[in-house]
């Protein structure tokens, strides 16, 4: 499922399991929102999370498998729409938690597993090995408004048409050139080092994390709305 | 305090003052609304103003020497409130004035600071010299909403992230891929003749300053809608 190891002021969450696609399933959504809600429940001042993977993919979306499994029609649609609420639940849960975080993306990313990704401040990516398929529109799936309004949030213009509405598997150079990553690494091991000093070095700011959390939000604002999220005062400190 | 002088249709705003940081009081805020006052009573279609200003810095935010000189935290308090009040009734100045307007960024522009060259209609900056600095993140403070708002309708996704949630002193270059300068120029003399000569070519070309401002109004439609600034109906003229 997924692991969280803390490394002094970092948080390192890593998918697992044999499933090596790392689909996500109401097991990986619980497993990740629980780990989210331990590391935000410790003191978060001068904390970050880098959320990485191994293997192939860094995840591949919906486990469809599980979906399918169900026993008729009308059950496959309830599983299939409950992965939906647990997407929402994650996007929810990285969107408010008080530190950076950043993910290193070591692999293939389709769907969900772009949602995954795109929900943290700062993503990396190998410039090999490793592209980004919004395999929705190929599938015949519309994308949800909750998971469009995030995608809004974070691209604009020809690279949101591009991600969104074009069947594209995109690599590391081009999303790089989209503005969708941050950064592109050769190899598995050198994007996850990136990934672990980026959040060391976000670290070292020391921000206080409920604040960083609130300006965060306000990136996002169409995105919170839909979700309910209500944005929090703050008291003024000693200016 | 400021100064506003005409040349030709060009009206050209100078932050002036003792105070080389130009820090906004509330004094000088209404000193630069009523020299926004004065331009659009003498404005006329193809007029078009310039901000500019002299020395290591453009803008350094609120005067918090002014906002802690009370007794009580209360007051302290209350001070920066007003300044923000004061500081959003300079914006929506800015963003009805009925001509175009460019901000010829010379040094630092900090904090609050950083809102004055944003509220014009095209920003020149030094290449050599000055950076913006959204510093609330660092401060502990969070951005107010309205000026969350403000930000959005300048830029957006990574760009977005990165003028605030980063704690960044970003330099000229910099914000030109950021898409948040229009141009950047070597020294004072380079940027400060260049924003005259942008605002002087934007006169030319002879726009309705009424039609304008409504129409950069649209620019910005979540902040004026915040502020409730409704967009006035203007007649057609002949098609």
């Amino acid at each position: 499922m997924c692991s969280l190891e803390k490394r002094g002021n970092l948080f390192i969450l890593i998918l697992t399991g044999q499933n090596g696609e790392h689909r996500l399933n109401p097991n990986l959504f619980s497993s990740i929102i629980s780990a989210l809600s331990r590391a935000k429940a410790q003191p978060t001042r001068g904390s970050a999370l880098v959320t990485v993977s191994h293997g192939k993919f860094f995840c591949n979306g919906f486990d469809l498998d599980w979906v399918n499994a169900a026993g008729s029609d009308e059950e496959t649609q309830q599983r299939f729409n409950l992965l939906l609420d647990y997407l929402k639940q994650l996007v929810l849960a990285f969107i408010s938690l008080p530190m950076p975080t950043i993910a290193a993306v070591n692999g293939h990313a389709a769907a969900g597993g772009i949602v995954l990704a795109l929900c943290h401040d700062y993503v990396l990516m190998r410039r090999h090995r490793s592209v980004l398929y919004m395999i929705d529109l190929d599938l015949g799936i519309k994308i949800p408004e909750p998971f469009m309004a995030l995608f809004r949030a974070k691209i604009s213009g020809s690279a949101r048409r591009d991600l969104l509405l074009r069947g594209l598997k995109i690599k590391g150079e081009e999303a790089l050139k989209m503005g969708i990553v941050e950064a592109v690494y050769d190899g598995e091991e050198e994007v996850t080092n990136a990934g672990i000093k980026m959040a060391d070095d976000l670290a070292k700011r020391n921000w206080h994390g409920e604040v960083y959390a609130e300006i965060r939000k306000g990136l996002y604002s169409e995105l919170c709305d839909i979700l309910g999220i209500a944005s929090i005062p703050i008291a003024t400190p000693k200016l | 305090m400021c100064s506003l002088e005409k040349r030709g249709n060009l009206f050209i705003l100078t932050l002036t003052g003792k105070n080389v940081v130009h820090r906004l009081n509330p004094e000088v805020l209404s000193s630069i609304i009523s020299a926004l006052s004065r331009a659009k009573a003498e404005s006329t279609r193809g007029s078009a103003l310039v901000t500019v200003s002299h020395g290591k810095f453009f803008c350094n935010g609120f005067d918090l020497d002014w906002v802690n000189a009370t007794g009580s935290k209360q007051e302290a308090q209350q001070r920066f409130d007003y300044s923000l009040d004061c500081l959003t009734q300079l914006v929506q100045a800015f963003i009805s004035l009925p001509m175009p307007t460019v901000a010829a960024v010379n040094g630092h522009a900090a904090a609050a600071g950083v809102v004055i060259p944003l509220c014009h209609d095209y920003v020149v900056m030094r290449r050599d010299r000055g950076v913006l600095y959204v510093n609330d993140l660092e401060m502990g403070l969070k951005i107010p909403e309205l000026y969350m708002a403000f930000f959005r309708a300048k830029t957006s996704g990574w760009a977005l992230r990165d003028l605030v949630l980063r704690g960044l002193k970003i330099k000229g270059e910099e914000l030109l891929k950021m898409g948040i300068v229009d141009a950047v120029y070597d020294g004072e003399e380079g940027v400060t003749n260049a924003g005259m000569k942008m605002a002087d070519n934007l006169a030319r070309r002879k726009w309705d300053g009424e039609v304008y401002a409504e129409i950069r109004k649209g620019l910005y439609s979540e902040f004026c809608g915040m502020l409730g600034i409704a967009s006035k109906a203007i007649g057609t003229p002949k098609l």
